[in-house]
């Protein structure tokens, strides 16, 4: 049994986000970088896997060097392996394309990934592989169970949750609580160090998409304070002010 | 060159998320071809022509009854050859989204999703898209002439234009690869209205202590026929359901307005509701990061105030 899982390098929830050289670049000043929060639950479902019965983790990013010290942190998590497409991720077909030239080689039975990446935040990564693939993908999924190779998931829909089963190999954007984010400890911190980080050429592909740049949102004005017990005049600003009743 | 919209539908009703999803298509210009799946009220399909739909498709096969991502994509594929159509238009959702996706690799189309207004088609067709989590926007450039569009909520006006229209049955044939997946059971909210959808969102923290507190929030909520959120602790610990968890790893909610009671306004829970268009917050502690990012706030005892706020909406209406 063999699980890929995909990892995207994205700022921290906390961080400030701010754009450089006329808002075309993201400014990385004093950010820090982390495993998507979805996809961290995705690798966390996968070593779950790992522990009960016995798969191996690929991880795979398609980024620059600079996010192999987050692939590395997988390692640490329990992965056993780590894939870097060496490119630059600048739209969810290349990345697409990407992951599933690598999946195609590698024989996997199963890809996870998030349900979507908190920098672009396209949910679609997910689809775009299922279909580059020709396999089922499914997303969000919040359980995945396996019975040999049927696997028995639960998805969120709005306002509720389905139920669904899909024969192995298929692919899954993850979300919680599908299972709990791993920290990793310290054994996992050394034995990460000489665990195999693989570096590939990516293959070409163009979506025909292309970010032209960035904008802040305008800055939000000042906070009207009301008193507790005085609620009529918030309905009256609701009413009058905001036109929102 | 005809437009493709994908309506979703929910206990039969098209969700106003997908009639934005068909006033997005008219303002774009180009003959509206709107298609939906498995069971809809007619007179609700019907009603589409007001949006400015010209021609409405109704695949109403059972099989499809159930949102399967691959089986809805390959509808979606075949209906855009049949209808001649260049682009299709999603609203964002679970099923939208990816179904989105599958269709752009079908048809070989460029893909945006989480698209907050109207293309600027002064050179090009550019999309705006929100990215990092509502606190930043991209502009995009789509450059083939085949185009996959995934709207976020809010991004066209609704508007009537027109009036009802017939519609056409759209008989399908649907693979067995296409229904790899089999959906067992599902479990819904009924008639409430649904969180993603919501013009009012009312949600708690944990500052309101328990689950045996959330008639109180709901009973505010029902005055303003408002759907309930809350944070993610909230739903961690199984006060309230998952669906209902607002914020980064949760819902991203975009109503006209968002009440939260006993919410600090830590950054991942601000992250999911910076799309609405006023925030009102309550909470105890005068120093809660939430009201900076408000625009009306009450420093209080929720248990105090909210009785209170529900009193006085339902003698304003
Ligand atoms: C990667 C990551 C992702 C996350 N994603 C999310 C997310 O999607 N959504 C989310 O919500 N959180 C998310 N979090 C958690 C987030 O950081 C906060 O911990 C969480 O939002 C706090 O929830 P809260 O405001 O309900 O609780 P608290 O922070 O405990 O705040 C409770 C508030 O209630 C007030 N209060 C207490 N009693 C009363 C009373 N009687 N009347 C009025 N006010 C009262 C207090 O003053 C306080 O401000 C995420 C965290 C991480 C690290
Ligand atoms: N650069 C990347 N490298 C590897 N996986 C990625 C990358 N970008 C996105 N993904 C995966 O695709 C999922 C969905 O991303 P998106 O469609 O961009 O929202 C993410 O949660 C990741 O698991």
């Amino acid at each position: 049994m063999k699980i890929l899982v995909c990892i995207s390098h994205v700022p921290d929830t906390t961080s400030r986000i701010s754009f450089t050289d006329n808002n075309t670049k993201f400014d990385t000043t004093g950010v820090q970088f982390i495993i998507g929060p979805y996809d961290d639950y995705a690798l966390a479902r996968a070593i779950e896997l790992k522990e009960g019965s016995g798969a191996t983790v690929h991880v795979l990013n398609v980024g620059l060097n600079d996010t192999e010290p987050t692939l590395r942190k997988a390692l640490a998590i329990g992965a056993d392996e780590a894939i870097r497409v060496n490119a630059e991720p600048t739209d969810s077909f290349f990345v697409a394309s990407q992951i599933a030239a690598v999946a195609k080689a590698g024989g996997y039975d199963l890809i996870l990934m998030g349900r979507e990446s908190i920098d672009y935040n396209s949910g679609v990564v997910h689809g775009l592989v299922g279909e580059l693939l020709s396999l089922p993908s499914v997303s969000p999924v919040m359980k995945l169970d396996l019975d040999g190779r049927r696997a028995k998931l639960a998805r969120e829909i709005e306002g509720g949750k389905e139920y669904l089963e899909v024969d192995l190999p298929f692919v899954a954007g993850c979300q919680e609580p599908i299972a709990e984010w791993k920290i990793p400890n310290m054994r996992g911190i050394m034995s990460a160090r000489t665990k195999p980080l693989k570096v590939v050429d990516p293959v070409s592909a163009d979506g025909g998409v292309k970010l032209t740049r960035f904008e802040l949102p305008p800055p939000k004005g000042a906070v009207k304070m009301i008193a507790a017990d005085n609620v009529g005049e918030l309905v009256n600003l609701l009413k009058t002010e905001a036109k929102v009743l | 060159m005809a437009i493709l919209v994908f309506v979703e539908s929910a206990e039969g009703k098209i969700k106003k998320t997908s009639v934005e999803a068909v006033c997005y298509a008219h303002a774009l210009g180009g003959p509206v071809v709107v298609i939906a799946f498995g069971h809809v009220d007619q007179s609700e399909l019907e009603a589409l022509g007001k949006y400015g739909a010209e021609k409405v498709l109704h695949a109403a096969d059972e099989k499809l009854n159930k949102g399967i991502i691959q089986a809805y994509a390959s509808v979606l594929g075949k209906a855009m050859k049949d209808e001649n159509a260049d682009v299709l238009v999603v609203a964002n959702s679970s099923l939208g989204t990816p179904v989105a996706a599958r269709v752009a690799i079908k048809v070989g189309a460029g893909l945006a999703s989480n698209i907050v207004s109207l293309p600027d088609t002064t050179s090009g067709f550019v999309v705006k898209r929100s990215i990092y989590s509502g606190k930043a926007f991209a502009y995009v450039e789509l450059k083939g002439q085949k185009k996959v569009l995934a709207l976020k909520k809010n991004a066209a006006d609704i508007k009537e234009v027109g009036k009802a229209v017939g519609v056409t049955p759209y008989s399908v044939e649907v693979s067995h690869t296409d229904l790899a997946v089999t959906i067992t059971s599902s479990e819904q909210a009924t008639g409430e209205v649904l969180l993603p959808e919501a013009n009012i969102v009312v949600s708690g923290g944990r500052g309101m202590k328990g689950p045996e507190h959330w008639p109180m929030l709901e009973e505010l909520a029902k005055a303003l026929h408002a759907a309930t959120g809350c944070s993610k602790p909230v739903s961690d610990m199984g006060w309230r359901p998952h669906h209902e968890h607002v914020g980064q790893t949760g819902i991203k909610v975009a109503p006209q307005l968002y009440i939260a009671v006993g919410i600090s306004g830590a950054i991942q829970h601000l992250a999911g509701v910076n799309s609405s268009k006023y925030i009102v917050v309550i909470n105890k502690d005068a120093d809660a990061p939430f009201f900076k990012a408000a625009d009306y706030g009450i420093v209080g005892d929720a248990f105090d105030v909210l009785p209170k706020l529900t009193e006085a909406i339902k003698r304003a209406k």
